[in-house]
This record gives structure tokens, sequence and C-alpha cells, in this order.
């Protein structure tokens, strides 16, 4: 009779906490990125990023294909690709982090959250450590995540040869948006 | 006991769950994902590897203004600073109307010829979902000479027909991006020649070629070139033309061209030796009248400025 009760016990424990380590992902994320300089501005965008946020934990992963980036200018495209992000020797960018402070946003309110991430950020075979502030969107159950943060091209080893240096920002500012749309 | 058991393998089957964290998951997402075709980009630089075409079309939508360049050869000295006393030239305009079909003009001042080309890609060099080892490029050139007289020295009139002023060229191009390096592209080409330029009596009256007789050839010639990049913006280039010994027209050579390639931006600047003055594949092919082993290499240059004229 007791090792009954402790069986159904475990078993609720189980898929309780089974139930609460969920995962959430998305296919179709969105990155795009905006290079402001004095010649000319160049902006590109990535509409198949793949995120994956683990709940309750706070795990956050981002897995971006370079050649997805689409520029207004095809031989713009050619040249990103080819000169600067060496897309067939590195074809993706990656982000493997956490949201410190998930336990704040609350799934079952819909409101804006604002959050803290870490974790490292690879692109272009260089990987570092990056800190970032975040929007958690719950809408009618629906979670979006948005983030808005600067990435400095020096610190990747992307080179800007000098005679197109007035077309190319040191800087670039980087936009991600994703809407978790589906779950395990 | 029994109790036992289940709490063992209730909490290893709970650990499985819990070790499958998110990188896993990431994994199978991307395993998941339909495999995409990878499109080969950048074969050449440019669309012309030297003076003839490459497998390279320019964007939907973009126009490439090109100034080409050749001097006179090398081996007139110092008297003719090595040449550059003398400069032929070609100015074009070329343009993308969709991302595999462009067009272009241009008119050269070797044989004032005015020329209009467009070239197709049929193939693209893939890997993934679809595998294809080369790019196929179509190009067709239509070449017309202004500079022949109408009348010859007993006032007959002459080379009066269009038929007389033209030539084609029909061009196949076969090239392989071997890696981000190494480039390589067969050019099997035929040239319908019209112009009467094999014929037995050349002589030049008032600064115009008169030309007498009516000999014409059609030749088919072998073009084999390739690219190696030295950096992410410079590259190395050479072009060959291998015209079939019994279709060659009289004292004319095989054009043999080496050059480099240097990228900024939106421009490409090419810069070379040859032995042809040429600027068209007739010209180019058929018309080298120079041989590299006597010292008749000429420098030249080619200048391409793209600018974004059509919609994307």
């Amino acid at each position: 009779m007791q090792s009954r009760f402790i069986f159904i016990l475990i078993v609720f424990i189980t898929t309780n906490f089974s139930l609460t380590a969920q995962k959430l992902y998305t296919k179709n994320g969105f990155v795009s990125f905006f290079s402001k300089a004095s010649i000319e501005n160049i902006s590109a965008e990535n509409n198949q990023v793949m995120s994956v946020l683990t709940l309750p934990s706070g795990e956050l992963q981002f897995s971006v294909l370079i050649k997805s980036f689409h520029f207004k200018k095809s031989l713009m495209e050619e040249h990103f690709n080819e000169n600067y992000m060496e897309s067939s020797k590195y074809p993706k960018a990656t982000f493997k982090g956490k949201i410190n402070d998930l336990s704040k946003v609350n799934f079952t309110t819909d409101g804006n959250y604002t959050v803290d991430v870490t974790g490292d950020l690879a692109i272009h075979g260089i990987t570092n450590k990056t800190t970032t502030t975040g929007i958690i969107t719950v809408k009618s159950g629906i979670i979006t995540a948005t983030s808005k943060f600067k990435v400095k091209l020096a610190d990747y080893k992307i080179s800007i040869p000098k005679i197109v240096k007035d077309n190319i920002a040191e800087t670039v500012d980087v936009t991600v948006s994703c809407v978790y749309d589906q779950k395990i | 006991m029994k109790a036992i058991k289940l709490i063992i393998i209730l909490v290893f089957s709970y650990a499985k769950i819990v070790a499958q964290d998110s990188t896993d998951l990431m994994t199978q997402l991307e395993k998941q994902e339909p495999p995409k075709t990878n499109y080969t980009f950048a074969t050449f630089k440019s669309t012309r590897l030297i003076t003839g075409h490459s497998v390279e079309n320019i964007g939907k939508g973009v126009l490439d203004v090109r100034i080409l360049h050749r001097f006179g050869p090398v081996n007139r000295g110092i008297y003719d600073f090595f040449g550059l006393d003398y400069a032929s030239m070609r100015m074009g305009f070329d343009y993308g109307i969709t991302k595999n079909f462009m067009i272009g003009i241009g008119h050269s001042t070797w044989q004032k010829t005015y020329d209009a080309f467009f070239k197709l890609k049929i193939l693209r060099q893939s890997s993934g979902a679809v595998n294809m080892p080369v790019t196929l490029s179509v190009v067709s050139t239509i070449a017309i000479r202004t500079d022949l007289a109408k009348r010859d020295t007993f006032n007959k009139r002459i080379h009066t027909r269009f038929d007389d002023k033209t030539s084609f060229a029909e061009q196949l191009i076969i090239g392989r991006k071997f890696s981000d390096k190494f480039s390589m592209q067969f050019m099997p080409t035929f040239i319908f020649n019209h112009n009467k330029i094999d014929s037995i009596n050349t002589y030049t009256q008032n600064n115009k070629n008169i030309i007498r007789g009516q000999k014409r050839k059609n030749t088919f010639a072998f073009g084999i070139g390739g690219r190696l990049k030295v950096s992410k913006r410079v590259s190395i280039n050479a072009e060959y033309y291998y015209q079939l010994p019994d279709a060659k027209p009289d004292k004319k050579f095989n054009s043999v061209s080496l050059g480099v390639d240097i990228e900024t931006g939106g421009h490409v600047f090419q810069l070379h030796l040859t032995n042809s003055n040429g600027m068209t594949e007739k010209s180019l092919i058929t018309d080298t009248d120079d041989k590299w082993k006597d010292g008749y290499i000429r420098l030249g240059f080619n200048i391409s400025r793209v600018f974004n004229v059509g919609k994307h």
C-alpha cells in the first residue's frame, strides 16, 4: 500500500516537472542589421532564424544562417558573403546564453518585461561573451522576444579595408525579433 | 522492492528528459530543416575574365559602365613609351535584366566597331538539395565594323552590304569554382566572320582600309581560362583562345592574356598583359596579329563601375 503511494507520488512529480520544463522555439525568427556610414547606409534582413527558449531555466539559443541575409543590392550581398563574413567557411552565427532574470516574467499576464541576457555570441568563427537587454512580450499566451544591440566588427575579426571605411560602419546595430510560435 | 525498482526507473527517465537541454533541440531543429540549394557565387570577380566573357552575370537592375584600354606593344621601346603612346579603347554599357540575363552594347576604336551582346545563364553551380557541378552560360555577340570604304580605287562599290561588315560570335561558357581561391572555365566559341578581312589584297587609302577579294572564313576556337585569388580582393587571371588550325585565318595568332583583378566596393579594376588588340569576341579571337614570343605584349586595363538603376 505504501509502495503504491510512493509510485503515484513519483509519477505525479515527474510529469509535473516535465510539463514545466518547456521548450519554446521558432524557425522563422528575424534578425536584421544596419550600418550607418558617411557615404552609404547598409542594411540586410534574415527571416529564417532558429531560436530555442527553455522555461523555466531561461536558456536561450539562436542559430543564424549567414547566406540567408538579403540586401537591396546584389553586389553587397556577394561582398558580404565573400569578403566580410566568409560564409562558405563560417556558415552560421550562433548565440548560446541565458535570460538571467526570467523569474520576473509572468507568463500568464499580458505585458512587456525587460530582461538581462548574457551569453556567447559567435560570428565569423570568433566567440565573445556578450551582455544585453531584451524585451519579453506576453500577449494572449504568445511569447515574443526582441532585442537591439551593437556589434563591433573588429571584435569578430571582420576587417574593413581603408578604401571602403567611409562605406561601412565600425559598429553595426543588430535587431532581433522572435515569436516563439512552437513548443515541445 | 518493486517500488524501489520503479522509483529508480522513473528517476532515470526523468533525468533523461532533463538532459534534453536546448542544445539538443537546436541540433534536432537544424537536422529537420529541408536541405537547401547552396548556389555558388563569385566564381569570378567580373563579367569579363580578361577580355572575353566569364560565367558571371551582373545583378538585376544593375548598370555596369566599362572602359577598356589596350596599348601598343611594349617592344616598340622608349620612343613610343613602350606602347603607351598608342591606345585602343572600348566603351561599353552592360545591364542586368534578370539575375541570369544581361545585355550590353559597346563601341571600339579598333576597326570602328559597334557591338552588342546578350548573356544567358542556363545552369548555376550548386550543392545541397540541387547538386550541379558547373555553371553554364551562353553568350551571343554581334559586331559591326564601320571603317570599311564604300568604293575601291577603281570606284567600284564594295562593302555596301550589311553582311560584309558584320560578324557573330556564339559562345558557350562552362565554369566551375573549385575552391574559394580557384575557378576555371572553358569557352568553345564559333565565329561567323562575314568581314572580308582575310582577303589577299588589303591596303590603306585616305585612312580607310580598302579590301578586295571575297574570301571569308568562319572560325572555331576553344578557350580556356582561370583565376587564382591571392587575397580577398585581388586575383590573378589567365585567358587563352586556341583557334583550330584549319579554320585559323592566315597570319593570325592565338590570343594569350594574363591579368590581375583588383576589387574595391562597386569598382573592379583589371590590369593585364596580352597580345590581342581587339576587345570584341571576333577581334579578340581571330584578329590577333602578334605573338608574345616576339615581344608584342600589350598593356591593357578594364575599369568597371556598377550603378543600381533598376528595381531590385
